[in-house]
């Protein structure tokens, strides 16, 4: 018996209609777990570098977390990956919500498309009978539209439903995967979706989920819930309040917002507005977000509730919503929150991602004004600002004109448009738009996760270590008080002697080593939830969260009937970390894609950055140029990703022994 | 029929509150591992003896919980609309009916019921309520006294009402046949 996971995919090849329900190699479990360590096999084993984001050859792929379904609280993240027309590289965007759980009551780990139909259509699983369904009534329609026309149509009120809007359909390099409560946003995976011509998923499920040591395992789940309870009790003191909880950054349970109002830039990523949290704003705001949030909302198995009902002129429920996309269009557009509500609704149907579609309306705008664009390009833009940003929206979802260009996102479009458009597109790493921020003293820290994070998001790989230092060595002092969740002693002593001004701050302190062993701790507990399917905000994102590395191998061993400690599961996840790491290797990533934007911070130090890079490469076990070693492919059971670099000649033979320094007893773990 | 006529009686009572509800199905998954055989073994909401009615759009979030079986669905049924939303139809129903894919085991269709998770020793409170974190599900128990036995005058007064309208003899036998089966 296969405990956790169903031990099948559904291999769904959508140019000859065929659906094959297929059991897969437990030993891949062992090595990879699931999610998106067993994406990243199935893209390395099937996926040449040779292979178009826009190709039939390309796969979609929902892989579901190894625990997804389980008791679990919190797993429910389904990992979409393919090969993103945005960056080009290897995709891995998570959502939460019902859709994955679904899946695999449905008995399937992971729903893997090929191919592409020759007519619109969605899927529709329902245990074990699967069919390809006519989807042409649904052309154009809007994802929430669509998911509610498909659950009256199949007269199944309780199926979970997947699906694009008009921006997936028309292959928008930004077009996200809604499903309600939540979205796959980032890297376009909603337009590689669009060009398989799939409108959406359908799935119900009625199949038990197997626990290898039940009680175990719920023992586990019930102190998790105490944990929550006490700590939810408990907001940490001196963090921004949306932060100092569990979740999600609390957003729509909290209505204080003068941290993101005040510190992020407003506009295309361009303006600071220092004094902006004024009584006024949040009298305002408040009165705002009271009147349209009509319901908090969790997802499956999880008392969190970071999400929202958003309710525009309605007592129904108009979208659903979580997070910072609260204030994206709304700062984009120099707007109240108000106007940002109303057009995320729009967007949310049309299906964008609300990081990188208000950017690029505000990127167009900014051209407009520079007089790299004209009115020319832009016949019929309204007078008023707010009007400018819908009209936008519309052009880029339809790809209508100017909006065939800006629905490839700043970079591609600035390369098109030309004239100095790209000192515009000014806010991108790997190609793809990042939160609007701009700061001024470097932070070695930060540095480091916006080079090297593989899927150049910067919430999917921070987390457990405070974003700064605390003032006082007395609130340093309580913090780590009750830090469980480090790896070991060090991390607390560089906490507590982190200090905001002088020798041990940034960005000399934390020390270069230090630096290495903070931003690998936090990247490691992301790659252990895209593996586990936990939602990052009861683990590797909050402070202090319930789950952690010294619970995680006994939760995920009781749960699927596994053997790890925490070595063992530090071994699989970096495992893991370079797989991915490899498939963009072998399409293209060099050490020159490994830089934050130019302007991120006013205070740069080319000397310091040379050596953090050089460092935590090796620390890594990667060479200079980031590419993981013979050494390490070795260690990790990579053997065939180095044949691989050698017959492409990415890793020399020569390099083969003896292994570099630090490669393979880097202190990575 | 022998009834002690002052002991009391406990009332279990979930008490739902819908406007908590966040949706999470957290009650329909732990519901479903405890009774898994062994305990705990799996999970599968489809077993869950309460099910969340949701409708996301229309903002609808119910818990319902299952009661008794009934072979055949109601000729008539009900709908509701409650602040301006309409609920689908039969929401607010307990029953494990034909007309609903609730409340049957999935591979079966044996009816299921909640037994407020009896087990020995019995829990502090029904797990659906401990995983329910946001308190949308409450748990209340109360003592009722048993209602107590009609007083002898009442039950002379019902007797001679029957013979009065059947004859003694009619009431006579009828009272020895049940006194059997007793
Ligand atoms: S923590 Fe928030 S986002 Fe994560 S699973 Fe729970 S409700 Fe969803
Ligand atoms: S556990 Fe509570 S909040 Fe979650 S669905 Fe059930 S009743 Fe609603
Ligand atoms: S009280 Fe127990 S049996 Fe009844 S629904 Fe809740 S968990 Fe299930």
């Amino acid at each position: 018996m296969r405990y956790a996971e169903t031990g099948f995919n559904l291999e769904v090849d959508l140019t000859r209609g065929s659906i094959e329900r297929v059991p897969t190699d437990p030993r891949l479990t062992e090595l990879h777990l699931g999610g998106l360590g067993t994406n990243a096999r199935m893209f390395w084993d099937r996926v040449p570098p040779e292979v178009e984001p826009f190709s039939p050859d390309n796969l979609l792929v929902f892989g579901t977390g190894l625990l997804v379904g389980t008791p679990a609280p919190g797993c429910n993240r389904t990992v979409v990956s393919c090969i993103s027309p945005q960056t080009r590289f290897f995709a891995f965007s998570m959502m939460g919500g019902f859709w994955g759980p679904e899946l695999k009551l449905a008995g399937y780990d992971k729903l893997v498309v090929r191919g592409r139909s020759p007519e619109l259509v969605y899927l529709w699983i329902n245990d074990g009978k699967v069919e390809i369904r006519d989807a042409s009534r649904l052309r154009g329609l809007g994802s929430l539209e669509t998911a509610e026309l498909i659950r009256q149509e199949l007269n199944e009120p309780h199926a979970q439903v997947a699906s694009i809007g008009l921006a997936g359909e028309n292959r928008v390099f930004f077009a996200s995967i809604e499903q309600g409560r939540s979205s796959a946003s980032r890297l376009g995976v909603g337009a590689v979706m669009g060009d398989k011509n799939l409108k959406a998923v359908a799935v119900k499920g009625s199949q038990d989920i197997n626990i290898a040591r039940p009680a175990e395992f719920l023992q586990m789940c019930n102190e998790a819930l105490q944990f929550i309870k006490v700590r939810e009790k408990n907001p940490i003191p001196g963090v921004m309040p949306i932060l100092a909880g569990l979740g999600s950054p609390q957003e729509m349970a909290i209505h204080d917002e003068k941290w993101h109002t005040e510190n992020f830039a407003w506009g295309n990523a361009r303006h600071r507005r220092k004094d902006f949290w004024t009584d006024e704003v949040k009298e305002a705001w408040t009165g705002t977000m009271e009147t349209m949030r009509t319901r908090l909302l969790s997802c499956y198995n999880c008392p969190m509730k970071c999400g929202a009902a958003i309710s525009v002129d309605t007592r129904m429920c108009s979208y659903m919503m979580k997070c910072f996309s609260k204030l994206t269009y709304t700062m984009a557009a120099f707007a109240d929150l108000n106007f940002g509500l109303r057009i995320a609704q729009k967007a949310t149907e049309h299906g964008v991602d609300a990081f990188s579609a208000p950017q690029t309306m505000a990127f167009a705008l900014e051209l407009l004004e520079a007089g790299i664009l004209t009115e020319k390009d832009m016949p019929g833009l309204p007078a008023s600002n707010e009007g400018k940003f819908y009209w936008l929206l519309d052009r880029i979802v339809r790809r209508e004109g100017i909006g065939d260009i800006l629905a490839n996102g700043t970079y591609w479009a600035a390369k098109e448009i030309g004239k100095g458009a790209e000192e515009y597109a000014h806010n991108n790493i790997k190609k793809t738009e990042q939160l609007p921020l701009k700061l001024g003293m470097l932070n070695p820290i930060y540095f480091l996760m916006y080079c090297t994070g593989e899927k150049a998001n910067i919430t999917q790989i921070e987390g457990n270590f405070p974003q700064a230092p605390f003032n006082t060595r007395e609130e340093r002092e309580a913090f780590v008080a009750n830090w469980e969740q480090v790896p070991d002693e060090r991390f607390k002593q560089w906490f507590l002697e982190w200090e905001t001004r002088g020798e041990k701050s940034i960005p000399q302190y934390p020390s270069v080593d230090a630096t290495c062993e903070i931003v690998h701790w936090q990247e490691k507990m992301h790659y252990i939830d895209d593996a586990t399917g936990m939602c990052a905000g009861l683990s590797s994102f909050p402070l202090k969260p319930p789950f952690h590395i010294h619970i995680l191998p006994k939760l995920i061993s009781c749960g699927a009937g596994l053997d790890l400690d925490e070595a063992r599961l530090n071994h699989v996840t970096r495992r893991n970390r370079t797989l991915v790491r490899a498939n963009n290797i072998r399409r293209g990533l060099t050490r020159e894609d490994e830089k934050p934007p130019e302007d991120h911070w006013r205070k740069r130090f080319p000397e310091l950055e040379k050596k953090l890079l050089d460092e935590y490469y090796k620390f890594k076990g990667w060479n200079l140029d980031g590419i993981p070693t013979h050494a390490t492919l070795h260690e990790l059971d990579l053997d065939y990703v180095a044949e691989d670099f050698l017959r492409r000649g990415i890793l020399p033979r020569e390099t083969a022994s003896p292994p570099l320094p630090g490669s393979s007893k880097g202190g990575a773990a | 029929m022998t009834s002690d006529s002052s002991k009391p009686r406990t009332i279990k009572t979930i008490k739902i509150n819908v406007d908590k509800c966040n949706g999470c199905r957290a009650c329909e998954v732990i519901c479903s591992a405890f009774h898994a055989q062994p305990r705990y073994s799996s999970t599968n909401p489809a077993r869950a003896r309460v099910r969340v009615i949701r409708e996301p759009l229309a903002s609808i979030y119910v818990p319902v919980y299952a009661g008794e079986y009934t072979a055949a669905e109601c000729a008539g049924r009900d709908k509701y609309t409650i602040d301006g939303k309409e609920y689908a139809e039969c929401a607010f129903c307990r029953a494990s009916c034909p007309s609903r894919g609730f409340f049957k085991e999935p591979d079966s269709d044996l009816p299921l019921k909640c037994d407020m998770c009896e087990s020995d020793p019995s829990l502090k409170e029904p797990l659906c309520v401990q995983w329910c974190l946001t308190d949308a599900l409450t748990f209340e128990e109360r003592q009722v006294e048993e209602t107590p036995a009609p007083a002898p005058e009442e039950v002379d007064a019902g007797l001679e009402a029957l013979a009065n309208k059947h004859g003694w003899d009619k009431v006579r036998d009828a009272l020895g046949r049940l006194a059997k089966e007793e």
